[in-house]
Protein backbone atom coordinates (compact mmCIF):
# COMPACT_ATOMS: atom_id res chain seq x y z
CA UNK A 1 0.00 0.00 0.00
CA UNK A 2 1.04 3.65 -0.78
CA UNK A 3 -0.71 5.42 1.66
CA UNK A 4 -1.69 5.00 5.02
CA UNK A 5 -5.56 6.32 3.90
CA UNK A 6 -6.10 3.89 0.86
CA UNK A 7 -4.99 1.07 3.66
CA UNK A 8 -7.41 1.74 6.45
CA UNK A 9 -10.39 2.94 3.59
CA UNK A 10 -9.34 -0.53 2.07
CA UNK A 11 -12.79 -2.28 1.13
CA UNK A 12 -14.55 -4.43 -1.54
CA UNK A 13 -15.64 -1.11 -3.71
CA UNK A 14 -11.91 -0.38 -4.68
CA UNK A 15 -10.68 -3.98 -3.71
CA UNK A 16 -12.33 -7.13 -5.71
CA UNK A 17 -13.64 -9.73 -3.89
CA UNK A 18 -10.67 -12.13 -4.69
CA UNK A 19 -7.84 -9.39 -4.28
CA UNK A 20 -5.36 -9.89 -2.13
CA UNK A 21 -4.11 -7.18 0.47
CA UNK A 22 -0.33 -7.57 -0.63
CA UNK A 23 -1.19 -6.65 -4.30
CA UNK A 24 -2.16 -2.90 -5.12
CA UNK A 25 -4.72 -3.38 -8.15
CA UNK A 26 -6.28 -6.27 -9.26
CA UNK A 27 -4.62 -6.31 -12.36
CA UNK A 28 -1.11 -6.48 -10.77
CA UNK A 29 -2.35 -9.51 -9.14
CA UNK A 30 -3.73 -11.26 -12.05
CA UNK A 31 -0.47 -10.77 -13.70
CA UNK A 32 1.57 -11.78 -10.91
CA UNK A 33 -0.32 -15.22 -10.86
CA UNK A 34 0.13 -15.65 -14.66
CA UNK A 35 3.68 -15.55 -14.58
CA UNK A 36 3.92 -17.68 -11.71
CA UNK A 37 1.70 -20.22 -14.03
CA UNK A 38 4.18 -19.50 -16.74
CA UNK A 39 7.55 -20.17 -14.64
CA UNK A 40 5.70 -23.91 -13.73
CA UNK A 41 4.77 -24.48 -17.64
CA UNK A 42 8.19 -23.77 -18.36
CA UNK A 43 9.43 -26.62 -15.63
CA UNK A 44 7.59 -28.52 -17.48
CA UNK A 45 8.68 -28.18 -20.61
CA UNK A 46 11.83 -29.10 -19.17
CA UNK A 47 10.85 -32.00 -17.61
CA UNK A 48 9.08 -33.41 -20.29
CA UNK A 49 12.14 -32.09 -22.60
CA UNK A 50 13.90 -35.16 -20.91
CA UNK A 51 11.92 -37.58 -21.91
CA UNK A 52 12.11 -35.99 -25.61
CA UNK A 53 15.69 -36.39 -25.41
CA UNK A 54 16.12 -39.84 -23.87
CA UNK A 55 13.64 -40.80 -26.51
CA UNK A 56 16.05 -39.30 -29.61
CA UNK A 57 19.09 -40.99 -27.57
CA UNK A 58 17.35 -44.52 -27.64
CA UNK A 59 15.82 -44.41 -30.96
CA UNK A 60 19.35 -43.51 -32.64
CA UNK A 61 20.73 -46.39 -30.84
CA UNK A 62 17.58 -48.89 -31.79
CA UNK A 63 16.38 -47.48 -34.90
CA UNK A 64 14.78 -50.55 -36.16
CA UNK A 65 13.31 -51.79 -33.46
CA UNK A 66 11.84 -48.40 -32.51
CA UNK A 67 10.20 -49.06 -36.11
CA UNK A 68 9.08 -52.47 -35.66
CA UNK A 69 7.64 -51.50 -32.03
CA UNK A 70 5.73 -48.14 -33.11
CA UNK A 71 4.24 -50.52 -35.93
CA UNK A 72 2.14 -52.02 -32.33
CA UNK A 73 0.64 -48.55 -31.99
CA UNK A 74 -2.05 -47.65 -33.98
CA UNK A 75 -2.03 -44.00 -35.57
CA UNK A 76 -5.75 -43.88 -35.79
CA UNK A 77 -5.98 -43.92 -32.33
CA UNK A 78 -3.51 -41.88 -31.63
CA UNK A 79 -4.88 -39.37 -34.66
CA UNK A 80 -8.11 -39.20 -32.98
CA UNK A 81 -6.92 -38.61 -29.45
CA UNK A 82 -5.18 -35.85 -31.22
CA UNK A 83 -8.11 -34.47 -32.63
CA UNK A 84 -9.99 -35.02 -28.91
CA UNK A 85 -7.54 -32.71 -27.23
CA UNK A 86 -7.18 -29.86 -30.00
CA UNK A 87 -11.05 -29.66 -29.69
CA UNK A 88 -10.70 -29.47 -25.59
CA UNK A 89 -8.22 -26.91 -26.21
CA UNK A 90 -10.78 -24.87 -28.51
CA UNK A 91 -13.81 -25.95 -25.51
CA UNK A 92 -10.45 -24.20 -23.12
CA UNK A 93 -9.86 -21.35 -24.71
CA UNK A 94 -14.05 -20.47 -25.32
CA UNK A 95 -14.41 -21.41 -21.76
CA UNK A 96 -11.52 -18.62 -20.67
CA UNK A 97 -13.10 -16.16 -23.45
CA UNK A 98 -16.94 -16.67 -21.78
CA UNK A 99 -15.36 -15.32 -18.34
CA UNK A 100 -14.16 -12.45 -19.80
CA UNK A 101 -17.43 -11.06 -21.25
CA UNK A 102 -19.63 -12.46 -18.04
CA UNK A 103 -21.22 -15.78 -20.01
CA UNK A 104 -21.73 -17.50 -17.20
CA UNK A 105 -24.09 -20.28 -18.45
CA UNK A 106 -21.28 -20.83 -21.58
CA UNK A 107 -18.57 -20.75 -19.36
CA UNK A 108 -20.26 -23.35 -17.62
CA UNK A 109 -21.05 -25.48 -20.73
CA UNK A 110 -17.28 -24.93 -22.41
CA UNK A 111 -15.70 -26.58 -18.76
CA UNK A 112 -18.05 -29.53 -18.98
CA UNK A 113 -17.13 -29.66 -22.75
CA UNK A 114 -13.90 -29.64 -22.25
CA UNK A 115 -14.12 -32.33 -19.51
CA UNK A 116 -15.70 -34.44 -21.66
CA UNK A 117 -13.09 -34.49 -24.31
CA UNK A 118 -10.60 -35.22 -21.47
CA UNK A 119 -12.43 -37.86 -20.47
CA UNK A 120 -12.54 -39.48 -23.93
CA UNK A 121 -8.87 -38.55 -24.39
CA UNK A 122 -8.11 -41.29 -21.27
CA UNK A 123 -11.00 -43.75 -22.25
CA UNK A 124 -9.13 -44.13 -25.48
CA UNK A 125 -6.14 -44.53 -23.14
CA UNK A 126 -7.10 -47.29 -21.35
CA UNK A 127 -7.97 -49.31 -24.66
CA UNK A 128 -5.15 -48.67 -25.87
CA UNK A 129 -3.06 -50.06 -22.72
CA UNK A 130 -5.05 -52.79 -21.87
CA UNK A 131 -4.13 -53.79 -25.33
CA UNK A 132 -0.60 -53.30 -24.90
CA UNK A 133 -0.80 -54.85 -21.47
CA UNK A 134 -2.62 -58.07 -23.28
CA UNK A 135 0.73 -58.27 -25.89
CA UNK A 136 3.04 -58.07 -23.18
CA UNK A 137 4.13 -54.90 -24.83
CA UNK A 138 5.39 -53.48 -21.61
CA UNK A 139 8.36 -51.50 -20.32
CA UNK A 140 11.85 -52.67 -19.02
CA UNK A 141 12.01 -55.74 -18.03
CA UNK A 142 8.02 -56.53 -17.97
CA UNK A 143 8.49 -57.02 -21.63
CA UNK A 144 7.20 -60.04 -22.66
CA UNK A 145 5.77 -60.04 -26.29
CA UNK A 146 6.06 -63.54 -28.05
CA UNK A 147 6.78 -62.47 -31.36
CA UNK A 148 9.36 -64.08 -33.30
CA UNK A 149 12.43 -62.21 -35.17
CA UNK A 150 11.64 -58.97 -33.92
CA UNK A 151 14.61 -56.23 -33.74
CA UNK A 152 15.86 -56.66 -30.07
CA UNK A 153 15.77 -53.76 -27.88
CA UNK A 154 11.79 -52.60 -28.67
CA UNK A 155 11.56 -53.15 -25.09
CA UNK A 156 12.43 -49.79 -24.81
CA UNK A 157 10.59 -48.40 -27.14
CA UNK A 158 7.86 -49.70 -24.78
CA UNK A 159 9.68 -47.92 -21.87
CA UNK A 160 9.75 -44.43 -23.15
CA UNK A 161 6.10 -44.71 -24.72
CA UNK A 162 4.55 -45.84 -21.24
CA UNK A 163 6.71 -43.17 -19.23
CA UNK A 164 5.94 -40.31 -21.92
CA UNK A 165 2.16 -41.09 -22.66
CA UNK A 166 1.77 -41.99 -18.53
CA UNK A 167 3.13 -38.91 -17.57
CA UNK A 168 0.83 -36.84 -20.08
CA UNK A 169 -2.04 -39.23 -19.03
CA UNK A 170 -1.50 -38.20 -15.31
CA UNK A 171 -1.15 -34.47 -16.44
CA UNK A 172 -4.37 -34.53 -18.38
CA UNK A 173 -6.10 -36.38 -14.79
CA UNK A 174 -4.56 -33.44 -12.70
CA UNK A 175 -6.04 -31.19 -15.39
CA UNK A 176 -9.13 -32.61 -14.97
CA UNK A 177 -9.48 -32.43 -10.90
CA UNK A 178 -8.67 -28.69 -11.21
CA UNK A 179 -10.77 -28.27 -13.96
CA UNK A 180 -13.35 -29.95 -11.55
CA UNK A 181 -12.54 -26.88 -9.13
CA UNK A 182 -12.83 -24.14 -11.60
CA UNK A 183 -16.33 -25.51 -12.42
CA UNK A 184 -17.43 -25.73 -8.79
CA UNK A 185 -16.33 -22.16 -8.44
CA UNK A 186 -17.92 -20.96 -11.97
CA UNK A 187 -21.49 -22.72 -10.59
CA UNK A 188 -21.31 -20.63 -7.85
CA UNK A 189 -20.07 -17.42 -9.40
CA UNK A 190 -16.77 -16.36 -8.80
CA UNK A 191 -16.17 -15.61 -12.29
CA UNK A 192 -16.42 -12.33 -13.89
CA UNK A 193 -14.85 -10.27 -16.68
CA UNK A 194 -13.37 -8.46 -13.45
CA UNK A 195 -12.04 -12.01 -11.51
CA UNK A 196 -11.49 -14.99 -14.15
CA UNK A 197 -7.68 -15.89 -12.90
CA UNK A 198 -8.37 -19.27 -12.16
CA UNK A 199 -9.67 -20.28 -15.62
CA UNK A 200 -7.43 -18.12 -17.10
CA UNK A 201 -4.18 -20.27 -15.86
CA UNK A 202 -6.08 -23.76 -15.76
CA UNK A 203 -6.81 -23.02 -19.69
CA UNK A 204 -3.12 -21.82 -19.95
CA UNK A 205 -1.61 -25.64 -18.18
CA UNK A 206 -4.30 -27.55 -20.35
CA UNK A 207 -2.94 -26.00 -23.93
CA UNK A 208 0.26 -26.85 -22.81
CA UNK A 209 -0.76 -30.54 -22.48
CA UNK A 210 -2.05 -30.18 -25.33
CA UNK A 211 1.16 -28.91 -26.78
CA UNK A 212 3.31 -31.60 -25.63
CA UNK A 213 0.91 -34.13 -27.20
CA UNK A 214 1.61 -32.54 -30.59
CA UNK A 215 4.72 -33.85 -30.03
CA UNK A 216 4.12 -36.82 -29.01
CA UNK A 217 1.30 -37.95 -31.64
CA UNK A 218 3.98 -37.80 -34.58
CA UNK A 219 7.26 -38.80 -32.59
CA UNK A 220 5.61 -42.23 -31.15
CA UNK A 221 2.28 -43.11 -33.60
CA UNK A 222 3.70 -41.86 -36.77
CA UNK A 223 7.74 -41.72 -37.66
CA UNK A 224 10.05 -43.36 -35.02
CA UNK B 1 -9.60 -8.16 -17.01
CA UNK B 2 -10.44 -4.04 -17.10
CA UNK B 3 -6.81 -2.48 -18.37
CA UNK B 4 -6.55 -5.03 -21.13
CA UNK B 5 -4.59 -3.73 -23.86
CA UNK B 6 -7.00 -4.94 -26.28
CA UNK B 7 -10.89 -5.61 -26.20
CA UNK B 8 -12.49 -8.74 -25.62
CA UNK B 9 -15.48 -9.33 -28.24
CA UNK B 10 -16.98 -12.70 -28.00
CA UNK B 11 -18.08 -12.82 -31.61
CA UNK B 12 -15.06 -11.91 -32.82
CA UNK B 13 -13.00 -14.04 -30.49
CA UNK B 14 -15.28 -16.96 -30.87
CA UNK B 15 -14.85 -16.93 -34.71
CA UNK B 16 -10.88 -16.47 -34.78
CA UNK B 17 -10.58 -19.52 -32.08
CA UNK B 18 -13.12 -21.17 -34.47
CA UNK B 19 -10.78 -20.62 -37.81
CA UNK B 20 -7.86 -21.63 -35.29
CA UNK B 21 -9.14 -24.86 -34.49
CA UNK B 22 -9.73 -25.42 -38.16
CA UNK B 23 -6.22 -24.69 -38.91
CA UNK B 24 -5.32 -27.13 -36.67
CA UNK B 25 -7.16 -30.06 -37.36
CA UNK B 26 -5.86 -29.87 -40.88
CA UNK B 27 -2.27 -29.18 -39.83
CA UNK B 28 -2.78 -32.49 -38.46
CA UNK B 29 -4.51 -34.44 -41.09
CA UNK B 30 -1.48 -33.22 -42.93
CA UNK B 31 0.71 -34.93 -40.47
CA UNK B 32 -0.77 -38.33 -40.41
CA UNK B 33 -0.87 -37.97 -44.16
CA UNK B 34 2.85 -36.98 -45.05
CA UNK B 35 3.82 -40.01 -42.39
CA UNK B 36 2.31 -42.75 -44.61
CA UNK B 37 5.03 -41.51 -47.33
CA UNK B 38 8.27 -42.51 -47.19
CA UNK B 39 10.73 -39.58 -47.10
CA UNK B 40 13.46 -41.10 -45.23
CA UNK B 41 15.07 -39.15 -42.98
CA UNK B 42 12.79 -36.51 -44.06
CA UNK B 43 9.84 -37.58 -42.40
CA UNK B 44 11.21 -36.61 -38.72
CA UNK B 45 11.75 -33.10 -40.28
CA UNK B 46 8.41 -33.25 -41.56
CA UNK B 47 6.59 -34.13 -38.74
CA UNK B 48 8.24 -32.24 -36.31
CA UNK B 49 8.36 -28.65 -38.22
CA UNK B 50 4.56 -29.21 -38.31
CA UNK B 51 4.26 -29.89 -34.77
CA UNK B 52 5.77 -26.80 -34.25
CA UNK B 53 3.85 -25.10 -36.41
CA UNK B 54 1.09 -26.25 -34.35
CA UNK B 55 2.76 -25.31 -31.39
CA UNK B 56 3.18 -21.68 -32.07
CA UNK B 57 -0.38 -21.59 -32.78
CA UNK B 58 -1.55 -22.80 -29.84
CA UNK B 59 1.19 -20.93 -27.98
CA UNK B 60 0.22 -17.61 -29.82
CA UNK B 61 -4.20 -17.66 -30.45
CA UNK B 62 -4.83 -19.78 -27.21
CA UNK B 63 -2.57 -19.06 -24.52
CA UNK B 64 -2.74 -15.94 -25.40
CA UNK B 65 0.58 -15.00 -25.55
CA UNK B 66 0.07 -12.54 -28.76
CA UNK B 67 -1.30 -9.88 -26.90
CA UNK B 68 -0.35 -10.73 -23.37
CA UNK B 69 2.27 -8.72 -21.56
CA UNK B 70 5.97 -9.39 -23.18
CA UNK B 71 7.28 -10.84 -20.21
CA UNK B 72 5.51 -14.53 -20.50
CA UNK B 73 6.71 -14.49 -23.76
CA UNK B 74 10.39 -13.97 -22.77
CA UNK B 75 9.98 -16.86 -19.93
CA UNK B 76 8.47 -19.28 -22.10
CA UNK B 77 10.79 -18.70 -25.07
CA UNK B 78 13.63 -18.95 -22.65
CA UNK B 79 12.61 -22.52 -21.31
CA UNK B 80 12.85 -23.38 -25.66
CA UNK B 81 15.76 -21.93 -26.14
CA UNK B 82 17.49 -23.96 -22.78
CA UNK B 83 15.36 -27.08 -24.54
CA UNK B 84 17.19 -26.33 -27.50
CA UNK B 85 20.66 -26.65 -25.81
CA UNK B 86 19.62 -30.21 -24.27
CA UNK B 87 18.58 -31.40 -27.28
CA UNK B 88 21.28 -29.98 -29.55
CA UNK B 89 24.31 -30.89 -26.89
CA UNK B 90 22.91 -34.01 -26.78
CA UNK B 91 22.41 -34.92 -30.31
CA UNK B 92 26.32 -33.97 -31.26
CA UNK B 93 26.89 -36.50 -28.63
CA UNK B 94 24.76 -39.13 -30.16
CA UNK B 95 26.37 -38.34 -33.26
CA UNK B 96 29.99 -37.86 -33.07
CA UNK B 97 30.55 -41.04 -31.31
CA UNK B 98 32.81 -43.20 -32.68
CA UNK B 99 34.11 -46.85 -31.99
CA UNK B 100 37.88 -46.66 -29.88
CA UNK B 101 40.49 -47.27 -32.34
CA UNK B 102 42.06 -50.83 -31.68
CA UNK B 103 45.60 -50.75 -33.62
CA UNK B 104 46.69 -54.59 -34.65
CA UNK B 105 43.30 -56.15 -34.20
CA UNK B 106 40.49 -57.31 -36.67
CA UNK B 107 38.14 -53.59 -37.29
CA UNK B 108 35.23 -53.66 -35.36
CA UNK B 109 32.09 -53.89 -37.95
CA UNK B 110 32.97 -57.63 -38.54
CA UNK B 111 33.33 -58.55 -34.91
CA UNK B 112 30.80 -61.05 -33.92
CA UNK B 113 30.27 -59.99 -30.55
CA UNK B 114 30.25 -56.05 -31.47
CA UNK B 115 27.49 -54.03 -29.64
CA UNK B 116 24.53 -53.21 -31.53
CA UNK B 117 23.65 -50.50 -33.93
CA UNK B 118 25.55 -47.73 -31.67
CA UNK B 119 29.09 -49.62 -31.90
CA UNK B 120 30.70 -47.95 -29.17
CA UNK B 121 32.64 -48.78 -26.17
CA UNK B 122 30.91 -50.12 -22.94
CA UNK B 123 32.23 -49.31 -19.43
CA UNK B 124 32.31 -53.07 -17.61
CA UNK B 125 32.30 -55.12 -21.26
CA UNK B 126 35.36 -56.00 -22.76
CA UNK B 127 36.31 -53.62 -25.70
CA UNK B 128 35.15 -55.03 -28.92
CA UNK B 129 37.32 -56.66 -30.62
CA UNK B 130 40.10 -56.59 -27.41
CA UNK B 131 39.56 -60.05 -25.50
CA UNK B 132 39.50 -63.04 -27.13
CA UNK B 133 36.49 -64.79 -28.84
CA UNK B 134 35.27 -66.51 -26.37
CA UNK B 135 35.16 -64.95 -23.76
CA UNK B 136 33.64 -61.97 -25.48
CA UNK B 137 30.73 -64.53 -26.44
CA UNK B 138 30.33 -64.93 -22.50
CA UNK B 139 30.37 -61.53 -21.31
CA UNK B 140 27.28 -60.11 -22.63
CA UNK B 141 25.27 -62.74 -21.01
CA UNK B 142 26.66 -62.12 -17.93
CA UNK B 143 25.39 -58.57 -17.79
CA UNK B 144 21.67 -58.65 -17.86
CA UNK B 145 19.78 -56.50 -20.02
CA UNK B 146 20.03 -52.91 -19.96
CA UNK B 147 21.03 -49.85 -22.35
CA UNK B 148 24.21 -51.16 -21.44
CA UNK B 149 24.25 -54.58 -23.22
CA UNK B 150 22.04 -54.39 -26.43
CA UNK B 151 23.39 -58.43 -26.81
CA UNK B 152 21.90 -59.67 -23.96
CA UNK B 153 18.28 -58.29 -24.13
CA UNK B 154 14.78 -60.08 -24.64
CA UNK B 155 15.13 -63.98 -25.67
CA UNK B 156 12.13 -64.77 -27.33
Amino acid sequence: MSTATTHTEHNDADHGPFQQHHFATAEQQFDASKLGMWLFLITEVLLFGGLFVGFGMMQSKYPEAFMQAHEHLSWKLGAFNTVVLLISSFTMVMAVLAAQTNEKKKLIVYLILTLICAGIFLGVKYVEYSEKFEHGLLPGKFYASHEQGGAQGQYMFFSFYFMMTGLHGIHILGGMAVMGWVLRRAIRGDFSSQYYTPVDLVGLYWHLVDLIWIYLFPLLYLIS
Amino acid sequence: MSGHSHTVSYAASARLYAGILITLLILTAITVAASRVDFGEGNVIIALVIATIKGTIVALFFMHLRHDKPVNAIAFTSSLFFLALFIGFCLIDAKSRIAPTVVGLKPIPTMPNAPGPGKHFVPGQPLPGYAPAPVAAAAPAAGGHGAAAPAAEQHH
